[in-house]
């Protein structure tokens, strides 16, 4: 592709995204009283975390079973209120042990 | 301090995004782009699913059209987190800064922000500081390196954002059952989005988006949060006839 072409893509594409998150941004600046749209607002962020990582965690290892030992790994940790950090190295920690553990034994 | 604060909570997403955008940096490589243009993408946009759309319109010329839908339909969910996020916003985050920092609205960054009671600017500074510099030097190494790192460190880094969601969601899911409902239902619609033919068809910016608004309004339906308290409401009055 030209280097003009390129740019008028890139142009596009981080307009486009910088547009989109910025002006409802700049456009909502007091608070929001309808109770409906608060209640919205408060579930929006779970919903949309929950609905990327599941299915796609399973698809995101070498292998099924290690995702979900990770997910697991993940799952118990949270509930025992551990830190974002923690949570996630342990959850990746987990998936290269039962990685190495299904290299073996297969 | 907050700054630094929010530094140490970018860590797990920088870690997370440096394998995202290592594959994504490949792939740009595949797309025909070079080293400097698939870290430029990076580097301005800050956005995964829309950039891994965009470089595969990007090697066809003309798609200009395309290329703007696919972006917007993506991206659409950014303006509900935009939303949701300023609504967290310190007194003292608002003009020029939200120009500035809303660009660093990404689905990580704000899922982090929004578990603060406020957000102050020199937090969002910090929390969004590594991961930019995660998915941009990311994206470089993976466009020069290739598939260099070994196979089994990229699986394992490839879970470090879900486990971040997981450390964010379950929580608040064991405290709320409501917030369970709409965990539930959000997994339902996206799994059918995957697997379900016809559905299956669908992108996966726009599965998210989807199931995840139908999973926000029905349990906002079910279970609505209670009423502001009236003095906050003649305020926020006032100041908007102000």
């Amino acid at each position: 592709m030209t280097t003009s072409t390129f740019f008028l893509y890139l142009l596009l594409m981080a307009g486009s995204t910088y547009l989109i998150r910025v002006l409802p941004f700049i456009a909502v600046r007091h608070q929001i009283r309808n109770r409906f749209v608060r209640s919205f607002l408060y579930y929006i962020p779970y919903a949309v975390l929950t609905a990327m990582t599941i299915p796609a965690i399973f698809t995101a290892t070498g292998s099924v079973i290690s995702a979900s030992i990770g997910l697991a790994v993940a799952i118990i940790l949270a509930l025992k209120k551990c830190s974002l950090t923690t949570v996630a190295l342990a959850a990746c920690f987990a998936v290269y042990v039962s990685e190495l553990v299904i290299g073996w034994v297969s | 301090m907050d700054y630094r604060r929010g530094l140490r909570a970018g860590i797990p997403i920088a870690l997370g995004y440096l394998s995202v955008s290592f594959t994504f940096g490949i792939l740009a490589m595949n797309y025909g782009l070079t080293i400097w243009q698939a870290t430029l993408v990076s580097l301005v946009t800050v956005t995964s699913a829309g950039q891994f759309a965009g470089i595969q319109m990007m090697s066809t010329p003309g798609l200009y059209v395309d290329m703007l839908i696919s972006q917007l339909t993506i991206n659409v969910r950014y303006s509900f987190m935009s939303i949701s996020l300023s609504q967290k916003l310190d007194r003292r985050f608002r003009g020029v800064w939200k120009w500035l920092f809303g660009f660093f609205i990404t689905d990580e960054i704000f899922a982090v922000a929004v578990t603060q009671p406020v957000v102050t600017r020199s937090f969002f500074a910090g929390l969004a500081a590594l991961p930019w510099i995660g998915w941009t030097a990311g994206t470089a190494l993976g466009a020069s390196l290739g598939s260099v790192l070994p196979a089994a460190i990229m699986s394992a880094l490839g879970v470090a954002l879900y486990g971040m969601f997981v450390a964010i969601v379950v929580p608040p899911a064991k405290e709320n059952k409501y917030v369970l409902l709409a965990a539930g239902i959000a997994t339902l619609i996206s799994t059918a989005f995957t697997y379900l033919p016809f559905l299956r068809n669908v992108s996966s910016g726009i599965a998210v988006s989807i199931a995840a608004i139908a999973a926000a309004v029905i349990a906002a339906i079910v279970h609505p949060l209670p009423d502001l308290p009236p003095e906050e409401n003649e305020q926020t009055e006032k100041e908007v006839q102000a």
